[in-house]
Protein backbone atom coordinates (compact mmCIF):
# COMPACT_ATOMS: atom_id res chain seq x y z
CA UNK A 1 0.00 0.00 0.00
CA UNK A 2 1.74 3.13 -1.13
CA UNK A 3 1.55 6.47 0.59
CA UNK A 4 -0.33 8.30 -2.17
CA UNK A 5 -3.23 5.84 -2.00
CA UNK A 6 -3.39 6.21 1.77
CA UNK A 7 -3.53 9.98 1.47
CA UNK A 8 -6.16 9.75 -1.24
CA UNK A 9 -8.39 7.48 0.81
CA UNK A 10 -8.15 9.68 3.89
CA UNK A 11 -8.66 12.80 1.76
CA UNK A 12 -11.85 13.88 3.50
CA UNK A 13 -10.29 13.81 6.97
CA UNK A 14 -7.09 15.48 5.82
CA UNK A 15 -9.02 18.22 4.05
CA UNK A 16 -11.19 18.82 7.10
CA UNK A 17 -8.20 18.85 9.48
CA UNK A 18 -6.34 21.38 7.36
CA UNK A 19 -9.39 23.60 6.99
CA UNK A 20 -9.95 23.37 10.75
CA UNK A 21 -6.39 24.48 11.49
CA UNK A 22 -6.45 27.28 8.89
CA UNK A 23 -9.82 28.53 10.14
CA UNK A 24 -8.45 28.50 13.69
CA UNK A 25 -5.70 30.87 12.56
CA UNK A 26 -8.18 33.01 10.65
CA UNK A 27 -10.34 33.33 13.73
CA UNK A 28 -7.35 34.06 15.94
CA UNK A 29 -6.31 36.95 13.70
CA UNK A 30 -9.72 38.13 12.59
CA UNK A 31 -11.43 38.21 15.97
CA UNK A 32 -15.19 38.63 16.19
CA UNK A 33 -15.53 40.10 12.68
CA UNK A 34 -14.82 36.83 10.87
CA UNK A 35 -17.18 34.58 12.83
CA UNK A 36 -19.75 34.45 10.07
CA UNK A 37 -17.10 33.88 7.40
CA UNK A 38 -15.58 31.03 9.43
CA UNK A 39 -19.00 29.42 9.79
CA UNK A 40 -19.61 29.57 6.04
CA UNK A 41 -16.13 28.25 5.22
CA UNK A 42 -16.52 25.41 7.72
CA UNK A 43 -19.82 24.43 6.10
CA UNK A 44 -18.15 24.62 2.67
CA UNK A 45 -15.30 22.39 3.85
CA UNK A 46 -17.77 19.85 5.19
CA UNK A 47 -19.72 19.99 1.95
CA UNK A 48 -16.54 19.37 -0.01
CA UNK A 49 -15.68 16.44 2.25
CA UNK A 50 -19.17 15.02 1.73
CA UNK A 51 -18.80 15.29 -2.08
CA UNK A 52 -15.39 13.62 -1.95
CA UNK A 53 -16.72 10.83 0.25
CA UNK A 54 -19.67 10.38 -2.10
CA UNK A 55 -17.15 9.98 -4.90
CA UNK A 56 -15.35 7.26 -2.90
CA UNK A 57 -18.71 5.63 -2.18
CA UNK A 58 -19.50 5.20 -5.85
CA UNK A 59 -15.94 4.37 -6.89
CA UNK A 60 -14.88 1.70 -4.40
CA UNK A 61 -16.63 -1.51 -5.24
CA UNK A 62 -14.23 -3.89 -3.52
CA UNK A 63 -14.19 -2.92 0.16
CA UNK A 64 -10.75 -4.28 0.92
CA UNK A 65 -9.26 -2.00 -1.73
CA UNK A 66 -9.84 0.87 0.66
CA UNK A 67 -7.30 0.03 3.37
CA UNK A 68 -4.94 2.86 4.21
CA UNK A 69 -1.85 3.28 6.39
CA UNK A 70 -1.07 -0.41 6.73
CA UNK A 71 -4.55 -1.47 7.79
CA UNK A 72 -5.21 1.18 10.41
CA UNK A 73 -7.96 2.80 8.41
CA UNK A 74 -10.52 1.58 5.93
CA UNK A 75 -12.55 3.55 3.43
CA UNK A 76 -15.41 1.27 2.44
CA UNK A 77 -19.05 1.79 1.56
CA UNK A 78 -20.03 1.47 5.21
CA UNK A 79 -17.74 4.23 6.40
CA UNK A 80 -18.55 6.45 3.41
CA UNK A 81 -22.27 6.13 4.08
CA UNK A 82 -21.86 7.01 7.76
CA UNK A 83 -19.48 9.87 6.95
CA UNK A 84 -21.79 11.49 4.43
CA UNK A 85 -24.59 11.33 6.98
CA UNK A 86 -22.31 12.85 9.64
CA UNK A 87 -21.09 15.67 7.38
CA UNK A 88 -24.61 16.57 6.27
CA UNK A 89 -25.83 16.54 9.88
CA UNK A 90 -22.99 18.85 10.93
CA UNK A 91 -23.74 21.20 8.01
CA UNK A 92 -27.37 21.32 9.17
CA UNK A 93 -26.15 22.11 12.70
CA UNK A 94 -24.05 24.96 11.31
CA UNK A 95 -27.04 26.32 9.40
CA UNK A 96 -29.42 26.41 12.36
CA UNK A 97 -26.95 27.81 14.87
CA UNK A 98 -25.78 31.40 14.25
CA UNK A 99 -28.95 33.28 15.15
CA UNK A 100 -29.42 31.42 18.42
CA UNK A 101 -25.85 31.86 19.58
CA UNK A 102 -25.79 35.50 18.50
CA UNK A 103 -28.97 36.14 20.49
CA UNK A 104 -27.24 34.73 23.55
CA UNK A 105 -24.05 36.65 22.92
CA UNK A 106 -21.91 33.54 22.50
CA UNK A 107 -21.50 33.41 18.73
CA UNK A 108 -17.75 32.89 18.48
CA UNK A 109 -15.75 31.41 15.64
CA UNK A 110 -14.56 28.55 17.85
CA UNK A 111 -18.01 27.04 17.49
CA UNK A 112 -17.79 26.02 13.80
CA UNK A 113 -14.16 24.99 14.29
CA UNK A 114 -15.04 22.66 17.17
CA UNK A 115 -17.78 21.14 15.04
CA UNK A 116 -15.25 20.68 12.25
CA UNK A 117 -12.77 18.87 14.51
CA UNK A 118 -15.63 16.83 15.93
CA UNK A 119 -16.50 15.80 12.37
CA UNK A 120 -12.88 14.76 11.73
CA UNK A 121 -12.90 12.64 14.89
CA UNK A 122 -16.19 11.04 13.97
CA UNK A 123 -15.08 10.15 10.47
CA UNK A 124 -11.90 8.60 11.88
CA UNK A 125 -14.09 6.56 14.20
CA UNK A 126 -16.28 5.12 11.48
CA UNK A 127 -13.26 4.29 9.31
CA UNK A 128 -11.19 2.73 12.09
CA UNK A 129 -10.25 -0.91 11.67
CA UNK A 130 -7.74 -0.82 14.48
CA UNK A 131 -8.33 -0.16 18.17
CA UNK A 132 -5.78 2.68 18.26
CA UNK A 133 -7.39 4.58 15.37
CA UNK A 134 -10.74 4.02 16.99
CA UNK A 135 -9.55 5.46 20.29
CA UNK A 136 -7.96 8.55 18.73
CA UNK A 137 -11.04 9.32 16.64
CA UNK A 138 -13.36 8.79 19.59
CA UNK A 139 -11.35 11.10 21.82
CA UNK A 140 -11.09 13.80 19.15
CA UNK A 141 -14.84 13.91 18.79
CA UNK A 142 -15.50 13.56 22.53
CA UNK A 143 -13.11 16.34 23.52
CA UNK A 144 -14.78 18.70 21.04
CA UNK A 145 -18.15 17.68 22.44
CA UNK A 146 -17.18 18.44 26.05
CA UNK A 147 -16.18 21.96 25.09
CA UNK A 148 -19.31 22.44 22.99
CA UNK A 149 -21.56 21.35 25.88
CA UNK A 150 -20.17 24.11 28.06
CA UNK A 151 -19.99 26.61 25.21
CA UNK A 152 -22.26 29.13 26.95
CA UNK A 153 -19.64 29.54 29.59
CA UNK A 154 -21.40 32.22 31.62
CA UNK A 155 -24.48 30.07 31.94
CA UNK A 156 -24.64 27.86 35.04
CA UNK A 157 -26.61 25.13 33.33
CA UNK A 158 -24.34 24.93 30.32
CA UNK A 159 -21.17 24.69 32.41
CA UNK A 160 -22.81 22.05 34.60
CA UNK A 161 -23.82 20.09 31.49
CA UNK A 162 -20.23 20.29 30.25
CA UNK A 163 -18.91 19.09 33.59
CA UNK A 164 -21.28 16.13 33.77
CA UNK A 165 -20.66 15.21 30.16
CA UNK A 166 -16.92 15.40 30.70
CA UNK A 167 -16.86 13.23 33.82
CA UNK A 168 -19.15 10.53 32.49
CA UNK A 169 -17.59 10.67 29.02
CA UNK A 170 -14.10 10.28 30.47
CA UNK A 171 -15.31 7.37 32.59
CA UNK A 172 -16.80 5.77 29.47
CA UNK A 173 -13.52 6.24 27.59
CA UNK A 174 -11.68 4.66 30.52
CA UNK A 175 -13.98 1.63 30.55
CA UNK A 176 -13.69 1.31 26.76
CA UNK A 177 -9.90 1.53 26.94
CA UNK A 178 -9.69 -1.06 29.69
CA UNK A 179 -11.70 -3.40 27.48
CA UNK A 180 -9.40 -2.64 24.56
CA UNK A 181 -6.32 -3.39 26.65
CA UNK A 182 -7.78 -6.78 27.62
CA UNK A 183 -8.63 -7.57 24.01
CA UNK A 184 -5.13 -6.58 22.97
CA UNK A 185 -3.62 -8.76 25.67
CA UNK A 186 -5.59 -11.85 24.73
CA UNK A 187 -5.49 -11.41 20.96
CA UNK A 188 -1.95 -10.03 20.77
CA UNK A 189 -2.96 -7.42 18.23
CA UNK A 190 -5.14 -4.34 17.83
CA UNK A 191 -6.09 -4.96 14.22
CA UNK A 192 -9.71 -6.04 13.70
CA UNK A 193 -9.03 -8.73 11.10
CA UNK A 194 -6.16 -10.16 13.17
CA UNK A 195 -8.30 -10.13 16.33
CA UNK A 196 -10.89 -12.15 14.46
CA UNK A 197 -8.24 -14.68 13.42
CA UNK A 198 -6.85 -14.86 16.95
CA UNK A 199 -10.22 -15.79 18.42
CA UNK A 200 -11.23 -18.17 15.68
CA UNK A 201 -10.89 -21.26 17.86
CA UNK A 202 -12.76 -19.83 20.84
CA UNK A 203 -12.68 -16.90 23.18
CA UNK A 204 -11.07 -16.78 26.64
CA UNK A 205 -12.79 -15.35 29.70
CA UNK A 206 -10.43 -12.40 29.81
CA UNK A 207 -11.21 -11.41 26.25
CA UNK A 208 -14.90 -11.86 27.00
CA UNK A 209 -14.49 -9.30 29.78
CA UNK A 210 -12.81 -7.09 27.20
CA UNK A 211 -15.83 -7.32 24.90
CA UNK A 212 -18.19 -6.50 27.75
CA UNK A 213 -16.12 -3.46 28.76
CA UNK A 214 -15.90 -2.22 25.17
CA UNK A 215 -19.65 -2.61 24.70
CA UNK A 216 -20.30 -0.81 27.99
CA UNK A 217 -18.06 2.08 26.98
CA UNK A 218 -19.76 2.40 23.62
CA UNK A 219 -23.20 2.13 25.23
CA UNK A 220 -22.26 5.26 27.18
CA UNK A 221 -21.44 7.08 23.97
CA UNK A 222 -24.71 6.16 22.26
CA UNK A 223 -26.65 6.73 25.51
CA UNK A 224 -28.13 3.25 25.71
CA UNK A 225 -29.68 2.11 29.00
CA UNK A 226 -28.16 1.37 31.60
CA UNK A 227 -25.58 4.01 30.67
CA UNK A 228 -28.00 6.80 29.79
CA UNK A 229 -28.11 8.84 33.03
CA UNK A 230 -26.09 11.71 31.61
CA UNK A 231 -28.26 12.23 28.54
CA UNK A 232 -31.24 14.19 29.89
CA UNK A 233 -29.03 16.47 32.00
CA UNK A 234 -26.55 17.21 29.24
CA UNK A 235 -29.23 17.68 26.59
CA UNK A 236 -31.13 20.07 28.82
CA UNK A 237 -28.14 22.09 29.96
CA UNK A 238 -26.22 22.46 26.70
CA UNK A 239 -27.23 25.27 24.32
CA UNK A 240 -30.02 23.97 22.04
CA UNK A 241 -28.01 23.92 18.77
CA UNK A 242 -25.32 21.91 20.56
CA UNK A 243 -27.98 19.52 21.80
CA UNK A 244 -29.18 19.10 18.23
CA UNK A 245 -25.61 18.23 17.28
CA UNK A 246 -25.20 15.72 20.16
CA UNK A 247 -28.40 13.96 19.22
CA UNK A 248 -27.44 13.59 15.56
CA UNK A 249 -23.87 13.24 14.28
CA UNK A 250 -22.01 11.70 17.28
CA UNK A 251 -24.79 9.17 17.66
CA UNK A 252 -24.34 8.06 14.04
CA UNK A 253 -20.60 7.70 14.56
CA UNK A 254 -20.91 5.79 17.84
CA UNK A 255 -23.54 3.43 16.46
CA UNK A 256 -21.35 2.86 13.40
CA UNK A 257 -18.29 1.88 15.45
CA UNK A 258 -20.44 -0.32 17.63
CA UNK A 259 -21.62 -2.10 14.47
CA UNK A 260 -18.12 -2.44 13.09
CA UNK A 261 -16.62 -3.73 16.31
CA UNK A 262 -19.43 -6.21 16.92
CA UNK A 263 -19.56 -7.47 13.35
CA UNK A 264 -15.91 -7.48 12.26
CA UNK A 265 -13.57 -8.70 15.02
CA UNK A 266 -16.28 -10.51 16.98
CA UNK A 267 -18.45 -11.73 14.12
CA UNK A 268 -17.69 -15.35 15.04
CA UNK A 269 -18.81 -14.84 18.63
CA UNK A 270 -22.25 -13.35 18.21
CA UNK A 271 -23.58 -15.34 21.15
CA UNK A 272 -21.11 -13.74 23.51
CA UNK A 273 -22.43 -10.21 22.88
CA UNK A 274 -25.97 -10.67 21.64
CA UNK A 275 -27.55 -10.91 25.12
CA UNK A 276 -25.98 -7.62 26.13
CA UNK A 277 -27.24 -5.87 23.01
CA UNK A 278 -30.74 -7.34 23.39
CA UNK A 279 -30.88 -6.19 27.00
CA UNK A 280 -29.63 -2.71 26.15
CA UNK A 281 -32.11 -2.45 23.27
CA UNK A 282 -35.16 -3.43 25.31
CA UNK A 283 -34.12 -1.42 28.36
CA UNK A 284 -33.50 1.67 26.19
CA UNK A 285 -36.86 1.40 24.50
CA UNK A 286 -38.73 0.99 27.79
CA UNK A 287 -36.78 3.55 29.81
CA UNK A 288 -36.85 6.02 26.92
CA UNK A 289 -40.62 5.67 26.68
CA UNK A 290 -41.43 5.71 30.41
CA UNK A 291 -38.86 8.33 31.37
CA UNK A 292 -40.29 10.88 28.97
CA UNK A 293 -43.84 10.68 30.27
CA UNK A 294 -43.46 12.87 33.32
CA UNK A 295 -41.17 15.42 31.69
CA UNK A 296 -42.17 19.04 31.31
CA UNK A 297 -38.94 20.22 29.70
CA UNK A 298 -39.03 19.74 25.94
CA UNK A 299 -35.28 19.18 25.65
CA UNK A 300 -35.36 16.46 28.32
CA UNK A 301 -38.25 14.91 26.50
CA UNK A 302 -36.31 14.83 23.24
CA UNK A 303 -33.36 13.36 25.16
CA UNK A 304 -35.53 10.46 26.30
CA UNK A 305 -36.85 10.19 22.77
CA UNK A 306 -33.29 9.74 21.51
CA UNK A 307 -32.66 7.04 24.14
CA UNK A 308 -35.82 5.33 22.92
CA UNK A 309 -34.66 5.51 19.30
CA UNK A 310 -31.24 4.09 20.15
CA UNK A 311 -33.09 1.07 21.53
CA UNK A 312 -34.76 0.49 18.17
CA UNK A 313 -31.44 0.86 16.37
CA UNK A 314 -29.86 -1.73 18.68
CA UNK A 315 -32.57 -4.24 17.74
CA UNK A 316 -31.01 -4.20 14.28
CA UNK A 317 -27.60 -4.96 15.79
CA UNK A 318 -28.98 -7.83 17.87
CA UNK A 319 -29.92 -9.62 14.64
CA UNK A 320 -26.23 -9.66 13.55
CA UNK A 321 -27.38 -10.13 9.96
CA UNK A 322 -26.78 -8.11 6.83
CA UNK A 323 -30.45 -7.24 6.67
CA UNK A 324 -30.36 -5.99 10.25
CA UNK A 325 -27.30 -3.87 9.55
CA UNK A 326 -28.82 -2.27 6.49
CA UNK A 327 -32.00 -1.63 8.53
CA UNK A 328 -29.85 0.17 11.12
CA UNK A 329 -28.35 2.39 8.44
CA UNK A 330 -31.80 3.29 7.13
CA UNK A 331 -33.00 3.95 10.67
CA UNK A 332 -30.02 6.20 11.37
CA UNK A 333 -30.71 8.36 8.31
CA UNK A 334 -34.37 8.81 9.17
CA UNK A 335 -33.60 9.31 12.87
CA UNK A 336 -31.08 12.07 12.12
CA UNK A 337 -33.59 13.87 9.90
CA UNK A 338 -36.33 13.66 12.53
CA UNK A 339 -34.07 14.75 15.38
CA UNK A 340 -32.54 17.69 13.55
CA UNK A 341 -36.02 18.75 12.44
CA UNK A 342 -37.47 18.69 15.95
CA UNK A 343 -34.55 20.56 17.50
CA UNK A 344 -34.66 23.14 14.72
CA UNK A 345 -38.33 23.73 15.45
CA UNK A 346 -37.47 24.18 19.13
CA UNK A 347 -34.74 26.64 18.19
CA UNK A 348 -37.14 28.72 16.12
CA UNK A 349 -39.53 29.16 19.02
CA UNK A 350 -38.67 32.08 21.24
CA UNK A 351 -40.73 34.60 23.13
CA UNK A 352 -40.50 38.19 21.94
CA UNK A 353 -38.17 39.06 24.81
CA UNK A 354 -35.75 36.40 23.53
CA UNK A 355 -36.55 33.73 26.12
CA UNK A 356 -36.45 30.29 24.43
CA UNK A 357 -39.46 28.00 24.67
CA UNK A 358 -38.57 25.15 26.97
CA UNK A 359 -41.70 23.65 28.48
CA UNK A 360 -45.07 22.39 27.33
CA UNK A 361 -46.87 25.47 28.61
CA UNK A 362 -44.72 27.57 26.24
CA UNK A 363 -45.89 25.75 23.14
CA UNK A 364 -49.58 25.67 24.11
CA UNK A 365 -51.77 26.67 21.19
CA UNK A 366 -48.82 27.00 18.85
CA UNK A 367 -51.00 26.04 15.89
CA UNK A 368 -52.76 29.39 16.00
CA UNK A 369 -49.61 31.43 16.66
CA UNK A 370 -47.03 29.79 14.37
CA UNK A 371 -48.99 27.39 12.14
CA UNK A 372 -46.10 26.48 9.83
CA UNK A 373 -43.80 25.39 12.64
CA UNK A 374 -46.67 23.63 14.42
CA UNK A 375 -47.53 21.59 11.33
CA UNK A 376 -43.89 20.66 10.75
CA UNK A 377 -43.63 19.57 14.41
CA UNK A 378 -46.83 17.58 13.97
CA UNK A 379 -45.26 15.68 11.06
CA UNK A 380 -42.03 15.13 12.99
CA UNK A 381 -43.74 13.94 16.16
CA UNK A 382 -46.07 11.55 14.32
CA UNK A 383 -43.03 10.31 12.44
CA UNK A 384 -41.03 9.77 15.66
CA UNK A 385 -44.01 7.87 17.05
CA UNK A 386 -43.88 5.67 13.93
CA UNK A 387 -47.36 6.36 12.62
CA UNK A 388 -47.74 4.79 9.16
CA UNK A 389 -47.96 7.26 6.33
CA UNK A 390 -44.87 9.05 7.66
CA UNK A 391 -41.27 8.06 7.07
CA UNK A 392 -40.53 7.22 10.72
CA UNK A 393 -42.80 4.24 10.31
CA UNK A 394 -40.56 2.86 7.56
CA UNK A 395 -37.52 3.11 9.84
CA UNK A 396 -39.21 1.03 12.53
CA UNK A 397 -40.65 -1.32 9.92
CA UNK A 398 -37.28 -2.30 8.41
CA UNK A 399 -35.74 -2.86 11.86
CA UNK A 400 -38.59 -5.07 13.01
CA UNK A 401 -38.64 -6.93 9.71
CA UNK A 402 -34.95 -7.75 10.15
CA UNK A 403 -35.59 -8.89 13.74
CA UNK A 404 -38.44 -11.17 12.67
CA UNK A 405 -36.38 -12.67 9.87
CA UNK A 406 -33.54 -13.37 12.30
CA UNK A 407 -36.02 -15.25 14.53
CA UNK A 408 -35.95 -12.63 17.26
CA UNK A 409 -39.73 -12.51 17.32
CA UNK A 410 -40.05 -11.95 21.08
CA UNK A 411 -37.66 -9.00 20.85
CA UNK A 412 -39.64 -7.48 17.97
CA UNK A 413 -42.95 -8.00 19.76
CA UNK A 414 -41.78 -6.33 22.97
CA UNK A 415 -40.24 -3.50 20.94
CA UNK A 416 -43.49 -2.84 19.08
CA UNK A 417 -45.48 -2.94 22.33
CA UNK A 418 -43.11 -0.46 23.96
CA UNK A 419 -43.21 1.87 20.97
CA UNK A 420 -46.90 2.33 21.71
CA UNK A 421 -45.98 3.71 25.15
CA UNK A 422 -43.63 6.12 23.43
CA UNK A 423 -46.45 7.34 21.20
CA UNK A 424 -48.06 8.84 24.31
CA UNK A 425 -45.69 11.75 24.68
CA UNK A 426 -45.32 12.41 20.99
CA UNK A 427 -49.10 12.73 20.84
CA UNK A 428 -49.03 14.96 23.93
CA UNK A 429 -46.83 17.35 21.94
CA UNK A 430 -49.45 17.51 19.21
CA UNK A 431 -52.33 17.80 21.67
CA UNK A 432 -50.70 20.72 23.49
CA UNK A 433 -49.89 22.54 20.26
CA UNK A 434 -53.24 22.11 18.60
CA UNK A 435 -55.87 21.92 21.34
CA UNK A 436 -54.61 23.99 24.27
CA UNK A 437 -55.26 27.71 24.82
CA UNK A 438 -52.57 29.97 23.45
CA UNK A 439 -50.79 32.39 25.78
CA UNK A 440 -47.74 34.64 25.67
CA UNK A 441 -45.89 36.04 22.71
CA UNK A 442 -43.72 34.44 20.06
CA UNK A 443 -41.15 35.96 17.72
CA UNK A 444 -42.37 36.76 14.23
CA UNK A 445 -39.41 35.83 12.07
CA UNK A 446 -36.81 33.11 12.01
CA UNK A 447 -33.58 32.99 10.01
CA UNK A 448 -33.62 31.38 6.59
CA UNK A 449 -31.14 28.64 7.54
CA UNK A 450 -33.47 27.28 10.21
CA UNK A 451 -36.43 27.37 7.81
CA UNK A 452 -34.48 25.42 5.19
CA UNK A 453 -33.54 22.67 7.65
CA UNK A 454 -37.03 22.48 9.16
CA UNK A 455 -38.81 22.35 5.80
CA UNK A 456 -36.39 19.80 4.36
CA UNK A 457 -36.87 17.62 7.46
CA UNK A 458 -40.63 18.05 7.16
CA UNK A 459 -40.61 17.03 3.49
CA UNK A 460 -38.40 14.00 4.11
CA UNK A 461 -40.50 12.62 6.97
CA UNK A 462 -43.75 13.31 5.11
CA UNK A 463 -45.05 10.53 2.83
CA UNK A 464 -43.01 12.20 0.06
CA UNK A 465 -39.97 10.66 1.76
CA UNK A 466 -40.94 7.27 0.38
CA UNK A 467 -39.67 8.44 -3.02
CA UNK A 468 -36.20 8.25 -1.44
CA UNK A 469 -36.78 4.64 -0.51
CA UNK A 470 -35.18 3.04 -3.54
CA UNK A 471 -31.97 5.04 -3.15
CA UNK A 472 -31.86 4.68 0.62
CA UNK A 473 -32.35 0.92 0.42
CA UNK A 474 -29.67 0.51 -2.23
CA UNK A 475 -27.16 2.63 -0.32
CA UNK A 476 -27.75 1.07 3.06
CA UNK A 477 -27.55 -2.46 1.69
CA UNK A 478 -24.28 -1.53 -0.06
CA UNK A 479 -22.98 -0.20 3.23
CA UNK A 480 -24.10 -3.30 5.13
CA UNK A 481 -22.63 -5.59 2.46
CA UNK A 482 -19.20 -4.05 2.84
CA UNK A 483 -19.32 -4.74 6.57
CA UNK A 484 -20.01 -8.40 5.88
CA UNK A 485 -17.38 -8.71 3.20
CA UNK A 486 -14.96 -11.36 4.43
CA UNK A 487 -11.35 -10.40 4.02
CA UNK B 1 9.10 -14.31 39.96
CA UNK B 2 6.68 -11.62 38.96
CA UNK B 3 4.51 -12.77 36.07
CA UNK B 4 1.89 -11.21 33.84
CA UNK B 5 -0.87 -12.12 36.34
CA UNK B 6 0.56 -9.78 38.97
CA UNK B 7 0.46 -6.87 36.57
CA UNK B 8 -3.09 -7.66 35.55
CA UNK B 9 -4.20 -7.89 39.17
CA UNK B 10 -2.58 -4.56 40.04
CA UNK B 11 -4.17 -2.90 37.07
CA UNK B 12 -7.58 -4.43 37.86
CA UNK B 13 -7.32 -3.11 41.43
CA UNK B 14 -6.39 0.37 40.17
CA UNK B 15 -9.24 0.31 37.70
CA UNK B 16 -11.79 -0.65 40.36
CA UNK B 17 -10.41 2.01 42.70
CA UNK B 18 -10.81 4.58 39.96
CA UNK B 19 -14.40 3.62 39.20
CA UNK B 20 -15.28 3.56 42.91
CA UNK B 21 -13.56 6.91 43.30
CA UNK B 22 -15.99 8.40 40.81
CA UNK B 23 -19.12 6.88 42.28
CA UNK B 24 -18.44 6.88 46.02
CA UNK B 25 -16.80 10.28 46.25
CA UNK B 26 -19.30 12.90 47.45
CA UNK B 27 -16.90 15.71 48.20
CA UNK B 28 -14.82 17.21 45.49
CA UNK B 29 -14.74 17.16 41.70
CA UNK B 30 -10.93 17.32 41.67
CA UNK B 31 -10.99 13.86 43.27
CA UNK B 32 -13.10 12.65 40.35
CA UNK B 33 -10.48 13.95 37.90
CA UNK B 34 -7.84 12.04 39.86
CA UNK B 35 -9.97 8.90 39.72
CA UNK B 36 -10.20 9.25 35.94
CA UNK B 37 -6.42 9.48 35.73
CA UNK B 38 -6.21 6.36 37.88
CA UNK B 39 -8.39 4.46 35.40
CA UNK B 40 -6.22 5.54 32.49
CA UNK B 41 -3.06 4.53 34.35
CA UNK B 42 -4.56 1.12 35.05
CA UNK B 43 -5.09 0.79 31.31
CA UNK B 44 -1.50 1.79 30.65
CA UNK B 45 -0.13 -0.79 33.08
CA UNK B 46 -2.21 -3.40 31.31
CA UNK B 47 -1.02 -2.33 27.87
CA UNK B 48 2.66 -2.18 28.76
CA UNK B 49 2.57 -5.47 30.67
CA UNK B 50 0.86 -7.25 27.79
CA UNK B 51 3.26 -5.64 25.36
CA UNK B 52 6.28 -6.94 27.27
CA UNK B 53 4.67 -10.33 27.73
CA UNK B 54 3.79 -10.69 24.05
CA UNK B 55 7.05 -9.20 22.76
CA UNK B 56 4.93 -6.88 20.64
CA UNK B 57 5.47 -3.13 20.43
CA UNK B 58 1.87 -2.17 19.62
CA UNK B 59 0.88 -2.07 23.28
CA UNK B 60 3.58 0.46 24.12
CA UNK B 61 2.62 2.65 21.17
CA UNK B 62 -0.98 2.47 22.36
CA UNK B 63 0.14 3.46 25.86
CA UNK B 64 1.90 6.55 24.48
CA UNK B 65 -1.28 7.56 22.68
CA UNK B 66 -3.30 7.06 25.85
CA UNK B 67 -0.86 9.22 27.83
CA UNK B 68 -1.05 12.02 25.27
CA UNK B 69 -4.80 12.00 25.03
CA UNK B 70 -5.11 11.80 28.83
CA UNK B 71 -3.11 15.03 29.10
CA UNK B 72 -5.45 16.77 26.66
CA UNK B 73 -8.46 15.38 28.46
CA UNK B 74 -7.23 16.62 31.84
CA UNK B 75 -6.64 20.10 30.37
CA UNK B 76 -10.18 20.30 29.03
CA UNK B 77 -11.62 18.87 32.24
CA UNK B 78 -9.85 21.46 34.37
CA UNK B 79 -10.92 24.25 32.01
CA UNK B 80 -14.55 23.21 32.32
CA UNK B 81 -14.11 22.95 36.09
CA UNK B 82 -12.78 26.51 36.19
CA UNK B 83 -15.77 27.97 34.31
CA UNK B 84 -18.07 25.94 36.52
CA UNK B 85 -16.42 27.30 39.64
CA UNK B 86 -16.70 30.85 38.27
CA UNK B 87 -20.44 30.42 37.85
CA UNK B 88 -21.26 28.59 41.06
CA UNK B 89 -18.44 29.35 43.48
CA UNK B 90 -18.23 25.71 44.55
CA UNK B 91 -16.87 22.42 43.24
CA UNK B 92 -18.52 20.11 45.78
CA UNK B 93 -20.09 17.10 44.07
CA UNK B 94 -23.37 17.43 45.95
CA UNK B 95 -23.87 20.95 44.62
CA UNK B 96 -23.85 19.84 40.98
CA UNK B 97 -27.62 19.62 40.93
CA UNK B 98 -29.05 22.42 38.83
CA UNK B 99 -30.14 19.97 36.13
CA UNK B 100 -32.77 17.60 37.48
CA UNK B 101 -35.88 16.20 35.87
Amino acid sequence: MDYATSLYLTGAEIGLSISGLVLLLVSAWGGARVTRLVTILAAAALFGAAIFTGHLFTELSVPAAGDAFGGLYRADDFSSFAKILIYLAVIACLMITPKYLAANGIYRSEYPILLLFGAVGMSMMVSAVDLITLYIGLELSSLSSYVLASFARDDVRSSEAGLKYFILGALASGILLYGMSLIYGFAGTTDYAAIRLAFIGGIETGALFGIVFVLAGLAFKIAAVPFHMWTPDVYEGAPTPVTAFFASAPKVAAVAILMRIALEPFADHVDSWRQIVVFAALASIVVGALGAIGQDSLKRLLAYSSINNVGFILIGLATATQLGTSAMMTYLVIYVVMTLGSFTALLMLRAEDGRPFETFSDIAGLATRKPAIAWCLLLLMFSLAGIPPLFGFWAKFVVFRAAVEADLIALAAIGIAASVIGAFYYLKFVKVMFFDEAEGSVVKTSPIGQWIVLILAGIIVSPLGYFLNGLLDAWSSDAAASLFYLV
Amino acid sequence: MIGIEHYIVVSAILFVLGVLGIFLNRKNIIVILMAIELILLAVNINLVAFSAFLNDLTGQVFAMFVLTVAAGEAAIGLAILVIYFRNRGTIAVDDVDRLKG
